[in-house]
């Protein structure tokens, strides 16, 4: 698969480079990354591909550039979500966000139901119930978070150090540096508690949404998926769960994660 | 040389195996190992050895701000301050500080510091910390990423309130009030002095700079560890060259525990010393520095992180030995503790000391007994270590004829506990 990345800037003066890939007449999908970042292999990317025109944008703070001082609170997310759509010249997309971005994806509906073809929800963040309070990862130390976020942890591992060698002191910096943009912008509206009251504005989602979940999501367990499903009141969402797969469900199903966002096309 | 007399308070019950049973002394820490009533004793006997330290004639007493934390019980050190200022009459009140991000709205920190001002008689010394993550994010939930900018909003409201005699509004990001009006207002004017404690990031050493606050470090890696922080606050000084160099612009915290000889000091402190270090220092390494905290100039000028890491897993394995030889403690006969004052505060370049010297599960007799010592025998050594300076921008200016606390109602202040027969 092809991979191009585009530079574009959003009216408010931010650039954003976005990986595009996907025959330019397939229907465009937006893709947003969760709290880690977009990786250099995204193999749910290339999947998506198969049936979507892909822009997949890096958040602001997520890359080499300074951290963002302009993309505060909630609001400023969502609006920056919906500057990326504008800047790409997309008509009507198809939303997918997981995690962090899924949180940001469903304000994105929220705000504006009508400039959506489908939403796409992947294990999002965004809710909070005190029955299952979600696990601080602020707190947790980088060997503690693969347990968490992955089915399989050993393998997990490798994909979050992929290909860092920790001994050499440049590399372990270079990764503290950009651990510390993007958990540090994640912060912005996943601390202390990921709950910035999206569950008040989700009445508003008439975009028919897929909800996918991984089987065995230790971060934000199905439950999640269920409450997502009640609060979506205007639009009959439809949950998938994905077998062999935890929070990190891209990464760990990326076929058949990409295949239940697929569903949205009919 | 300045001379604060200061304790941490901590909780002196934690059980033996709490390092092995429990993943932190902060933040999450079982609460059913807090006991109210010994919790009434404690407070009081440490409010005690403060006003004790203030008839010994150390020139401040202080307190500082921590939550959820079993070596700091002082989650509002404004009512230790305000205990202290009714009870004492010459001695500097060294609030240091408060985490002026936490307070909503930081008005109330320019309120309780001019009514501390108001009572003492302009006797106090106002900080102002960003607070660690411990307390100011995973206690008080602030936005790591945020903290910063929140706490210069929070600083710039102080400031304006103490200093401005109008009516005003105030417009942050964080912060809206629509009618600012100080009342009551600081006996100290333009205000209180300003102690900035901070680590070792640029930008601290230039906020205090561009502000002449005192550079506070205040930390427990002694003199040795601390050497580098203060000696990149005075490079910066000098490649900036529009500040003085006084070293009264920078303070230091250091443990110390005086006895009559370096064999007696290590047989009465050395538990005490290793209780704080082993079990008080046992900080569960997540809840230190969560992504956002720092800034990125910060990681990248690098030192810190990796400083702190080795410290968190030295603390496990030092010895009475290993803390004094790395300057962790300064401990001794009063000869030994004031050489190497001596060369604290003119290697460090220091002009206010932080003395901590209830350290650990220490109890009252021997802080006293360390207190006195260092008062009496190693104090008059050190007072005129820098001669041609003078403290005065950065030390409180008390009123001439201001309310003083005398007489029979500090004599539990003055008291002797009892010492165990044959210990000395």
């Amino acid at each position: 698969m092809s991979v191009a990345v585009r530079t574009v800037t959003t009216r408010r003066g931010i650039e954003a480079k976005v990986r595009t890939m996907g025959a330019e007449d397939n229907p465009p999908l937006l893709y947003l990354h969760g709290a880690g970042g977009l990786l250099p292999t995204e193999p749910v990317l290339d999947h998506l591909a198969e049936r979507f025109a892909v822009f997949a944008p890096e958040w602001p703070g997520f890359g080499e550039e300074m951290t963002e001082t302009r993309i505060e609170d909630m609001l400023d997310f969502t609006l920056h979500g919906w500057d990326l759509v504008d800047a790409l010249g997309l008509e009507r997309p198809f939303l997918a966000g997981h995690s962090m971005g899924g949180m940001i994806a469903a304000e994105m509906a929220a705000i504006n139901p009508a400039g959506l073809r489908g939403l796409a929800l992947l294990a999002a963040a965004g809710l909070w119930l005190d029955d299952h309070p979600v696990p601080d990862i602020f707190a947790m130390l980088p060997f503690e978070l693969a347990e968490v976020l992955f089915a399989d942890p050993r393998g997990g591992e490798k994909v979050l150090t992929a290909g860092l060698d920790f001994a050499d002191d440049d590399a372990l910096k270079r990764f503290l540096v950009g651990n510390a943009r993007k958990l540090g912008t994640a912060g912005k509206i996943l601390f202390p508690i990921p709950n910035r009251r999206l569950s008040k504005r989700l009445y508003r989602v008439t975009t028919p949404t897929v909800l996918v979940w991984g089987a065995a999501d230790k971060l934000l367990p199905t439950v999640y998926a269920e409450r997502y499903r009640e609060l979506l009141t205007a639009t009959a969402a439809e949950l998938r769960i994905v077998e062999g797969a935890a929070h990190m469900l891209p990464y760990e199903q990326p076929e058949a994660t990409a295949a239940a966002v697929a569903g949205l096309l009919g | 040389m300045k001379f604060v007399w200061f304790n941490l308070q901590p909780w002196p019950y934690l059980p033996e195996d709490f390092r092995e049973k429990y993943r932190s002394v902060w933040v999450d820490i079982p609460n059913t190992l807090f006991d109210p009533e010994k919790g009434h004793e404690l407070y009081n006997m440490y409010l005690d050895q403060l006003e004790f330290a203030e008839s010994l004639g150390f020139d401040g007493i202080g307190c500082n701000e921590h939550h959820q934390n079993a070596y700091g019980l002082m989650p509002s050190p404004n009512i230790i301050a305000a205990g202290l200022a009714r009870r004492t009459s010459d001695a500097a009140i060294c609030v240091i500080g408060n985490s002026i991000a936490l307070y909503n709205p930081p008005l109330r920190v320019a309120e309780e510091f001019a009514m501390l001002d108001c009572i003492s008689g302009g006797r106090l010394v106002a900080g102002f910390p960003v607070g660690t993550a411990m307390d100011t994010n995973f206690t008080y939930g602030q936005i790591p990423a945020l903290t910063r900018d929140k706490y210069a909003e929070a600083h710039d409201m102080i400031i304006q309130a103490w200093t401005r005699d109008e009516v005003f509004a105030f417009d942050g990001k964080y912060n809206q009030l629509r009618y600012v009006n100080l009342w009551p207002k600081p006996v100290q004017k333009p205000h209180p002095p300003i102690y900035i404690p901070g680590g070792g990031s640029i930008e601290t050493w230039d906020f205090c700079l561009d502000h002449d606050y005192n550079y506070s470090y205040l930390s427990f890696n002694g003199y040795k560890g601390g050497k580098a922080l203060l000696d990149g606050f005075w490079e910066r000084q000098a490649e900036r060259g529009d500040r003085d160099d006084s070293p009264y612009r920078t303070s230091f915290a250091q443990i110390m525990c005086v006895a009559d000889t370096d064999e007696e000091a290590e047989k009465l402190y050395a538990e005490h010393v290793l209780y704080f270090f082993n079990r008080c220092l046992h900080v569960y390494p997540g809840f230190s520095d969560p992504a956002g905290y720092r800034t990125v100039d910060t990681i990248k000028a690098g030192k810190l992180n990796q400083l702190r890491k080795e410290n968190m897993e030295m603390f496990t394995k030092l010895t009475w030995k290993d803390l004094v030889d790395g300057g962790f403690v300064i401990a001794g006969s009063p000869d030994t503790v004031a050489e190497q004052m001596e060369y604290l505060a003119t290697s460090l370049r220091v002009g206010t000391v932080f003395c901590l010297m209830s350290v650990g599960d220490m109890p009252d007799w021997k802080t006293r007994y360390s207190t006195q010592l260092f008062a009496e025998k190693v104090m008059p050594r050190l007072r005129n270590i820098w001669p041609d300076h003078d403290a005065e921008q950065w030390w409180c200016k008390p009123l001439a004829n201001r309310v003083r606390h005398e007489g029979d109602d500090l004599n539990h202040a003055r008291r002797y506990p009892d010492t165990p027969e044959g210990v000395l």
